[in-house]
């Protein structure tokens, strides 16, 4: 084989710390290699015509390229020397920058092992071969999990375009957290009159298919063909009979049952609709509080319903959707403050937090839009808000900035005024921030129109004194503690991944952070791709962001997928496992250890059984290459013998 | 204490001092963000100088000088409040105590009478195996010139049987007494050797 190898300097990120030109001369000792050269950025485009170059005036069968990460750059050399007439997998790369020269200071030893690698990465070259890829057929349909505004401006957008939509919510209604809220920093919008409108649009595309009150039991195939398992849970009502009318709530009799929807504020009955505007607007029955359910006998709402939807005998159901791609917009949780016990939260009733401040500002709230303490029903004169209650805390393992609490402050402190004209709000604050299009003026007009006191320092601790509650801080510019005397305290509590957020990450075979939050392929260039191809990322399922940022990402993903589905048949990576069948002992192993189900038997004639892999459905892991006895199972482009290559040259 | 009018920051920067202190305390002091938890949450801010976190922010900027003579430092009393609410899991009261014992080895020590307190305390401790308070207290009184401090709380603290009248003479109070001769001799060769 005629091999040519091309070092790569980096600029300086290599060359600084490797000696790349006695790389080349080292390697180029090695037999077969009959072309080594320098470049100082080989991924440029002149860069990658000197490979070109190079393959046609030394007739080369193979390139090696030492430079990055083959994370990034693979592809590229890939095109490259498929252009010079290659074959796209005569080419390896071995990695001398982030395993290297980002590594060690050590000249020396850096340019000892770049040679190392550079040796691995020829002998493995020799044993390649040329492989070629299959097509198979994409199904054109999306599945979106999460119905908050990422995920619904993902599906509508998906839906507009024409292509059919699968949309999972867990809860009984769409709308996910922005239903919740009251207004939306910077510019005071109605929160509900600005999501209504996409909500219904939801229920009324004919393209949408909207499973709500359900979960992901199970997600199978691959980019183009996925099969996913949906657990559509029991609601003990016949939505297809139930027309929202609301008697059987208005009726039940069970009426202890804390709302979620309020955050815990108010009751709702055992049988309930979440909110006015829930998009389907059908009742459930909550198991844990139904009189039926927990004594066995009631059965009102049976009696009531006009439309005879209730069944009490109703079970889970579980649902296959077969897709193409999958959009996550899981959304989030919110940090529960009884971590801070020098808060108080839960112990006293006037602690609060922030999403429960947005359903008390809420006109179809608990109080009904009126701004009341929920220990007496006064209405507060003194305000305090804390900043940063589980966000930017390594004490309680958040270190991160949940960055929307700063706005939300600033617009729940504004709200505060407009409701209550003589009332005072203080902020305990650490920073401020507020980096985004109106953003800064909007926390300056809050202080400056709205007179909200700021107060730079951390709260040490909150105490009753009558019925107010003490707030005790520091102001740090002043160097000085400081205490306000309040009646409400609200806690800016912190965003945190969604529960069940790792659970179906583990389904869907994508990354998470330690956090919980899924993981993008690339933090700047691939924000809303997964490392997982056909899996697409939206809203704060990724990271924490605010409204306008999720409403974008959900556009973004809905995009990415639309550029998936322009083909009609995708590509599938030849480097999959292949079964020698002279070599199989049917075990049957592989088998049982293959985590795609990829592997199956195949009846030859007389009744012989051997292995063989569905090529389209393996993901190339190498599980059933390592597990099988007689190694009758190979990878193809990381066969044994590669490896043992290698090794061999590694240890020579 | 004088206030500090322009801190002339290159000038006054002392690496070595925040190296020392991280060393001797096990924490980094780099860690800490200002957001004041521990000074919203100490006890004795009213009467600092310099509340907690500017005693912090004075490390950071490597200001032995004024850190180690400053009242702050002896007026803790290490109720570990900072170091409970921290958000940056900062042992505060770890720093404190750390910069006592600079002051101490410097001779920086601002307040006199909290000095003499811990020492006769120590030697209490030496001498009796526990501390003896009804001795301690009024030695400490004498030597800092005002024999009635505090003498309105006596009953009351002889009431509630919190402190007594002889000294309860524990068991191995020779071995308690000999950590101190070791520590002394251990000082003693230190010195020798610098």
């Amino acid at each position: 084989m005629r091999i040519g190898v091309f070092v790569c300097q980096c600029g300086t990120n290599i060359a600084s710390t490797v000696d790349t030109e006695r790389v080349a001369q080292e390697v180029k000792k090695l037999p077969d290699v009959v072309y080594t050269t320098t470049y100082m950025y080989t991924c440029s485009e002149p860069g990658q015509q000197e490979i070109q170059r190079a393959i046609e005036e030394h007739n080369l069968q193979g390139v090696v390229v030492a430079a990055c990460s083959p994370r990034m750059h693979e592809p590229t050399f890939r095109r490259a020397v498929e252009k010079a007439g290659l074959n796209r997998y005569m080419f390896e790369m071995a990695n001398i920058r982030e395993h290297v020269s980002w590594v060690s200071n050590d000249r020396e030893a850096n340019t000892k092992k770049a040679i190392e690698l550079v040796r691995m990465a020829v002998a493995k070259l020799r044993f390649n071969q040329p492989l070629f890829p299959s097509r198979v057929a994409i199904n054109k349909r999306v599945m979106v999990i999460g119905g908050g505004v990422a995920g619904i401006q993902a599906a509508l957008d998906c839906a507009d375009a024409g292509l059919d939509v699968v949309l999972v919510e867990r809860r009984t209604s769409i709308g996910g957290k922005m239903a919740q809220l009251d207004k939306t920093f910077p510019t005071i919008d109605c929160s509900s009159c600005i999501l209504g409108p996409k909500m219904v649009d939801v229920a009324q595309k004919e393209n949408i298919t909207l499973h709500a009150y359900s979960e992901i039991e199970s997600v199978s195939g691959y980019v183009g063909n996925f099969a996913v398992r949906v657990r559509k849970k029991a609601t003990y009502v016949d939505w297809k009979a139930c027309t929202g009318c609301g008697v059987c709530m208005e009726k039940c009799p069970s009426r202890k049952v804390p709302d979620e929807f309020n955050e815990g504020l108010s009751f709702t009955r055992a049988i309930n609709i979440p909110f006015p505007q829930a998009i389907p607007k059908k009742a459930t029955i909550n198991r844990s509080y139904c009189i039926y359910f927990t004594k066995g006998k009631c059965g009102i709402c049976a009696k009531v319903c006009p439309a005879k939807a209730i069944r009490y005998d109703m079970t889970d159901e579980v649902v296959t959707e077969e897709v193409g791609a999958i959009i996550v917009a899981t959304g989030y949780d919110l940090f529960d403050p009884s971590a801070y016990g020098e808060y108080g939260a839960g112990q006293y009733r006037d602690v609060i937090t922030g999403i429960q401040y947005e359903r008390i500002l809420s006109a179809s709230g608990p109080f009904g839009g009126h701004i009341k303490r929920p220990s007496d029903g006064r209405e507060p004169k003194d305000v305090v808000f804390i900043a940063c209650v589980g966000s930017r805390d390594a004490s309680v393992g958040r270190p991160y900035c949940s960055g929307v609490c700063c706005m939300y402050i600033a617009k729940q402190a504004i709200l505060t005024k407009d409701h209550i004209p003589n009332s005072r709000s203080y902020v305990f604050y650490m920073d401020i921030r507020s980096p985004a299009k109106n953003y800064d003026e909007f926390v300056r007009r809050a202080q400056e129109e709205y007179g909200v006191q700021y107060i730079r320092g951390r709260v040490g601790k909150i105490y009753p004194r009558g019925d107010r509650l003490v707030v005790q801080g520091m102001d740090t510019l002043l160097g000085i503690q400081v205490e306000v005397e309040a009646d409400l305290v609200v806690l800016a509590t912190g965003i945190e991944a969604s529960r069940g957020a790792r659970e179906l990450a583990e389904k869907l075979h994508i990354s998470y952070d330690q956090y919980g939050f899924f993981m993008e392929n690339h933090p700047k260039l691939r924000p809303v791709e997964t490392n997982t191809a056909g899996i697409y990322l939206a809203g704060v399922c990724q990271g924490p962001k605010d409204i306008p940022a999720s409403v974008a990402q959900g556009s973004a993903a809905a995009a990415k997928v639309l550029a998936l589905f322009a083909r009609d048949t995708i590509e599938t990576s030849p480097q999959v496992a292949s079964v020698t069948e002279r070599a199989c002992i049917a075990c049957g192993k592989c088998i049982e250890v293959c985590p795609y189900g990829a592997i199956r038997w195949k009846e030859l004639k007389g009744g012989v059984r051997k292995a063989e892999v569905i090529t389209t459905v393996c993901q190339g892991c190498g599980l059933c290459n390592a597990t099988c006895p007689p190694k009758a199972i190979q990878l193809q482009h990381a066969t044994d013998n590669q490896i043992l290559a290698e090794i061999e040259e590694l240890c020579a | 204490m004088e206030r500090l009018r322009v801190l002339a920051l290159n000038s006054t920067y002392d690496e070595s001092f925040i190296r020392q202190v991280e060393m001797e305390s096990g924490q980094q002091i780099s860690r800490c963000y200002q957001c004041g938890n521990c000074g919203a949450s100490c006890n004795y801010t009213c009467v600092y100088d310099y509340p907690v976190n500017q005693i912090m922010r004075l490390i950071q900027l490597g200001q032995k000088e004024v850190v180690l003579s400053s009242r702050a430092i002896w007026l803790c009393a290490a109720c570990t409040a900072c170091t409970t609410r921290c958000p940056c899991n900062i042992e505060v009261t770890k720093i404190m105590e750390t910069l006592r014992v600079m002051s101490l080895e410097e001779g920086t020590v601002s307040l006199k009478d909290v000095e003499l307190f811990y020492k006769e305390f120590l030697r209490s401790l030496k001498n009796f195996g526990r501390v003896f308070e009804a001795g301690l207290l009024p030695l400490v009184n004498l030597r800092i010139g005002r024999p009635f401090n505090d003498m309105e709380l006596a009953p009351l603290v002889f009431k509630g049987r919190k402190i007594h009248l002889f000294p309860s003479f524990i068991k191995g109070r020779k071995e308690i007494s000999a950590i101190f001769d070791r520590f002394e001799s251990w000082r003693r060769k230190k010195e020798d050797l610098s």
